[in-house]
């Protein structure tokens, strides 16, 4: 839930990466925190097993700007990996504004994957919240190994599309990450399905972890301008 | 995209809430008060300003707030409102506000504990009436659609 602070002019949001164990998550927080200048962002926290492993969630504020005098602040989270630490996820994802799915592009890593994001679908809906209709970013992450599943075979097994029924949504719309790609598009069938952003990463590298927080950044205000 | 949650802390209530934490800081000689929202954010610090990352403190507050709040279900509770950290030097006393918040209070040899949690109930009972007022009698609609109307152009400048 975001708090805008009229006392402290500021907007704070929370973000949670989410996702299997060993996909990127916390290198994706760890990249962050190297690139960006050090006043504009506090200690990166993390609370995790000896063989760092995330126990409970690593955690990382970073300003993005001001808007309308007001500093933007993002309060970035991961989840432990792993299932049995499911108590913990829960946790983390009170009053979360946006979620970016970290996937692991590699192919023996398609049943993790398939298995977090149906725990993020039941987590989330056990607080009410649908994810369908928030700021969700999926990353695609490790398409830099030989073994990295394609773009298409990731989309259908984990972002196959939810429907549109608002008419106003119903009009086709491009994907500002792959022009290529559609966002919101028409079946044959008539009806009208939106898929997330996805964006490709190598996170252990640096490439496209920006592009991720950007894109669900922006989401998370937009959404935020957008509501009354 | 679905409205957004959010709330707004205004100027208003900060006045408010800075008047009755000032007032149970002298009355029990606590260090500092520090109320964070149940997702982990820093919503207002009063006294003494803390030495240490206070981002990081409220979010880990939050967890431990959360984490034993899931404990007390476990054992058959609904929640733990109130929670107790003993160090050497300082200590810290932490309550629930209104279900939307947590009150952090630290504290030294200068104060005892009874003390603290005596005064605390007093406080917590007038920080809910200024987070458990209803929507229409909150100031003016200060949301996030007022602040943000119209600013998709500097969103997208924000990430240009």
């Amino acid at each position: 839930m975001s708090v805008i602070n009229y006392a402290s002019r500021e907007i704070n949001c929370k973000i949670v990466y989410y996702g299997p164990g060993l996909g990127g998550k916390t290198t994706n927080l760890e990249h962050v925190y190297a690139r960006v200048a050090p006043d504009t962002r506090g200690k990166l926290i993390s609370l995790a097993t000896e063989n760092e492993r995330t126990l409970f969630f690593d955690f990382l504020p970073v300003d993005l700007g001001t808007i309308r005098g007001f500093k933007t602040r993002f309060h970035l989270y991961t989840v432990p990996g792993q299932v049995y630490y499911n108590a913990s996820r829960k946790l983390i994802l009170k009053g979360v504004d946006g979620v970016v799915f970290v996937a692991d592009s590699q192919v023996e890593r398609q049943e993790a994957n398939i298995e977090a994001m149906q725990n993020l679908y039941d987590n989330m809906a056990e607080y009410g919240y649908d994810i369908t209709r928030m700021p969700f970013v999926i990353q695609y992450n490790k398409r830099d190994l030989p073994n990295a599943a394609p773009i298409d075979e990731l989309d259908l097994l984990l972002n196959p599309g939810f429907e549109v029924v608002d008419p106003i949504r119903q009009r086709q719309m491009a994907d500002p990450h792959n022009p290529s790609r559609l966002l919101v598009s028409q079946l044959p069938t008539g009806e009208w399905v939106e898929h997330a952003p996805s964006i490709e990463a190598v996170a252990v590298a640096g490439d496209g972890v920006f592009d991720t927080l950007k894109a669900v950044s922006k989401l998370v205000l937009k959404s935020l301008a957008s509501s009354s | 995209m679905s409205r957004a949650s959010h709330w707004s802390f205004t100027q208003h209530d900060a006045d408010a809430i800075t008047r009755i934490l000032l007032n149970f800081l002298q009355e029990t000689n606590s260090r500092s008060a520090l109320l964070v929202d149940r997702s982990g954010q820093l919503v207002t610090t009063v006294g003494e300003q803390p030495q240490f990352d206070a981002t990081a403190f409220a979010t880990l507050a939050a967890a431990d707030f959360s984490a034993n709040d899931q404990l007390a279900k476990l054992i058959g509770e609904t929640d733990f409102t109130t929670l107790f950290h003993q160090g050497e030097r300082d200590s810290m006393y932490v309550a629930d506000v209104a279900r939307r918040l947590i009150l952090v209070v630290l504290f030294d040899q200068r104060t005892t504990l009874g003390l603290v949690r005596l005064r605390l109930k007093a406080a917590v009972a007038e920080l809910n009436q200024v987070f458990l007022r209803p929507p229409d009698a909150q100031s003016a609609d200060l949301g996030a659609s007022h602040l943000l109307a119209g600013a998709e152009d500097d969103i997208d400048r924000l990430f240009s």
